[in-house]
């Protein structure tokens, strides 16, 4: 055939890097305030937000990026097992995350401390879980913030159902902005190739749940780069379901707000979901445990190095004359009182006793639980007397 | 030994397995995530992709489903598909097409599909990992007529059972001992294909002979079981331990032979205890021996109670200690 089939035009866009121009763009990598095409309308929806609020991303992205490096460090120094670090994502997550309302609940992966940062969770509860402590942190319901889901895709599912029973419990689309509520999943580019994720998709637009799908294209899935997963953008996933899709610059915090801002307003007026894609980049490796040096070149890191979200915002702040020299100083300060909470809270975590295991295994008694739990104890305390006796 | 023999890790002796097994049928391939530029999580297959190309070593898409449904559907068209599942705890998305279609299809068709796909396993715990990472589901899949569940517990079995597996014409689920993966033990290269190789998926072996007490355990549990052996040498108490290989099919001969002769008997695993291989040991040794029993068949497991944190593993763990209590349990009857 001479002339390209529409069916394989559509397919001809890659899912790799997008220009500028192809993702909605509100800062510029450059600092500077842009609202050109597909981006204009989006304009209104950071018109509110004045120097303070401005300052405040900041402050959140400078706060997480340290929560960052002190984990990091923390298990480098062998306090942590494991630490996936959110570095160079922090725009995507504090943008989506600010435009949340109290009400929303969110369903995140594993490298969400920008978001649960927003929610409002002092961030060393993450690190429980990393210290080889606890499974989850923390109160999942007075952040409105589910635990971790460190299985690739499940808790797209989960956030899907919540929000189908947040719609039967009347809350979508009342005009009240305290009541209607929406449900947002975080995930990963991998995450997409997961049967969950696709299935998700399939309730949510049959359902018309008031869920929100934010993608973070960070570019690799631990190894593979999202070319392995995707044919097409990712922001297209949706069209075969019937949701509508839309690319974020996800290194522009608030591009990530703006977006984050139409997808909620439709999930909580009864619009259905939406799938976001925030296209950013994983600028650490994958775990504390990885070695990107096997799979990417030091020259694409530092190509992204130069599209940092943080100093993108300070750009912007500097030049409209929103920089302050001593508000700067307290922020510095402020993340160092967190480095320092951090490292203080999590040398004084001690292992839970052994018989905790047992302890929430059901909600109701279980015989069976309940006899190993009485042998268990039995062989600790022989243990205890024996070594008394020796 | 032959020429053909080298000491090296038990990562290394599959990685080697794997790499022969390419070599040898232009029909292998290798599927599985971040399993090419990486060599995986645990550097199993380094360097394969470099030397067989992308086309036969595959980075998937993240999917554990497709992986598995891909690999049945390249079996079907007369390609070795040997999946590797990342960890454990990352099987499940793919238990469907495991146990409804992989088990199946070869009896479904009265015999006339053939589905030789291996799904290497990196399993246990004892790492200090989070959550789904130290997981031992090898009853779940032992359960399923239709698959053959093994683990190695030593370079040499590592690379012999991999090649075994590989050439099985039935599914073979392969559980790598992960915390044992840096252990090292020479390797002979040559015993591929002999009878006491082709032995390897079905039959137990005695690791070390002894007297009073049979412990029976497979995969990573050989390790603290041969352990408590020396500790139990010790203290006067003459333990033989046997090593299943084979979860599925379960050599209860060796196993029989063995107790009869000790009359004591201790079944090792990670795998909780409840419902799980030891159960069927148990139960085995009982109907087959119960006239040379001296005491009743005990467990040493893993308790009715999700994987724990890590920093209390050891205590949900079999431990030496702990085999050795159950030992003394016997003796003292
Ligand atoms: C079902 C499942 N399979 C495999 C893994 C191992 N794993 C952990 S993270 C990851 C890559 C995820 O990539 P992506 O979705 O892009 O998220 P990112 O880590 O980049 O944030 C993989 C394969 C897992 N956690 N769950
Ligand atoms: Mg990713």
């Amino acid at each position: 055939m001479d002339q390209q089939t529409p069916a394989a035009e559509h397919v001809a866009e890659s899912s790799a890097h997008p220009t500028d121009a192809q993702m909605i763009q509100l800062l510029t990598p450059s600092g500077e305030r842009t609202a050109e095409g597909g981006s204009a309308p989006y304009a209104k929806r950071v018109a509110h937000l004045d120097h303070d609020a401005l300052r405040g991303l900041y402050e959140d992205m400078v706060l997480v990026r340290r929560f960052d490096d002190e984990a990091t460090a923390l298990q480098r120094q062998g306090e942590l097992g494991l630490f996936p670090q959110c570095l160079g994502q922090e725009a995507a997550q504090v943008g989506s995350g600010r435009a949340l309302a109290a009400q929303d609940y969110v369903f995140p992966s594993y490298r969400e401390h920008g978001v649960a940062h927003t929610r409002g969770l002092d961030l060393a509860q993450i690190l429980l879980q990393f210290r080889g402590v606890d499974h989850g942190g923390w109160d999942t319901e007075a952040h409105n913030f589910h635990l971790y889901t460190l299985v690739i895709g499940s808790h797209a599912l989960h956030a899907t159902g919540y929000a189908m029973g947040v719609q039967r419990d009347g809350l979508v689309g009342t005009g009240d902005p305290d009541r209607d509520t929406a449900v947002v999943a975080y995930f990963g580019d991998g995450s997409t190739s997961q049967g969950d994720v696709n299935e998700a998709l399939v309730f949510a637009a049959t359902t018309n749940a008031p869920v929100v799908f934010f993608c973070q294209n960070n570019q690799w899935a631990i190894s593979e780069p999202t070319t392995k997963q995707s044919r097409v953008p990712l922001y297209r996933r949706g069209d075969g379901f019937g949701i509508p899709g839309v690319r974020v610059d996800g290194n522009d915090v608030l591009a990530s707000y703006a977006v984050m801002d139409e997808a909620l307003e439709r999930a909580r007026s009864g619009g259905g979901p939406t799938f976001v894609e925030a296209f950013t980049y994983r600028m650490g490796a994958h775990t504390t445990s990885d070695d990107p040096t096997r799979y990417r070149s030091r020259a694409e890191e530092q190509s992204w190095r130069e599209r940092d979200p943080i100093d993108r915002l300070r750009k912007h702040l500097e030049s409209e004359g929103a920089w302050d020299q001593g508000w700067a100083e307290q922020v510095a300060a402020e993340a160092d009182a967190l480095g320092e909470h951090l490292r203080t809270y999590v040398r004084a975590l001690e292992a839970p006793p052994a018989s905790s295991m047992f302890d929430t295994v059901y909600a109701s008694e279980h015989g069976t639980v309940t006899a190993e739990r009485a042998w268990h104890a039995e062989y600790e305390a022989g243990f205890e007397t024996s070594e008394v006796a020796r | 030994m032959s020429g053909e023999t080298q000491r090296m890790t038990m990562g290394k002796a599959i990685n080697t397995g794997l790499r022969h097994a390419l070599e040898g049928d232009p029909k292998v391939l290798l599927m599985g995530e971040d399993i090419g530029a990486l060599g995986g999580v645990f550097r199993v297959t380094d360097g394969l992709q470099k030397d067989f190309g992308d086309d036969r070593v595959v980075d998937s898409p993240l999917a554990e489903s497709g992986i598995l449904g891909t690999a049945i559907g390249l079996a079907l068209r007369g390609y070795r598909p040997v999946c590797e599942i990342q960890f454990d705890g990352f099987i499940f998305p793919a238990y469907d097409q495991i146990t409804t279609q992989l088990a199946k299809i070869h009896n479904r068709s009265k015999g006339r599909l053939q589905v030789p796909v291996v799904i290497r396993v990196p399993s246990g715990g004892g790492i200090g990992a989070v959550e789904h990472h130290s997981e031992s589901p090898e009853a779940l899949f032992a359960h399923t007529p239709g698959l053959r569940v093994v683990a190695p517990s030593t370079p040499q079995d590592a690379y012999t059972m991999i090649r075994e597996a590989v050439a099985s014409p039935d599914p073979v689920l392969y559980f790598e001992p992960k915390a044992r993966y840096w252990d090292k033990g020479d390797v002979d290269t040559s015993v591929f294909g002999t009878d006491a190789s082709r032995a390897s998926l079905d039959a137990a072996q005695v690791v070390r002979p002894g007297s009073d007490v049979t412990l029976v355990t497979y995969g990573a549990a050989v390790h603290v079981s041969l352990k408590a052996a020396e500790a139990a040498a010790a203290e006067g108490t003459s333990v033989e331990v046997v090593d299943l290989r084979a979860v599925s099919p379960l050599d209860t001969a060796t196993v029989a032979a063995s107790v009869r002769r000790t009359g004591r008997c201790v079944v090792v695993h990670e795998a909780a205890t409840f419902l799980g291989p030891g159960a069927e040991v148990a139960a085995r040794v009982s109907e087959e021996c119960f006239y040379s029993l001296e005491a009743p068949v005990l467990r040493v497991g893993a308790f009715h109670a999700p994987y724990p944190v890590s920093k209390i593993e050891h205590d949900y763990l079999p431990s030496v200690d702990r085999i050795l209590e159950a030992v003394d349990r016997l003796l003292s009857h």
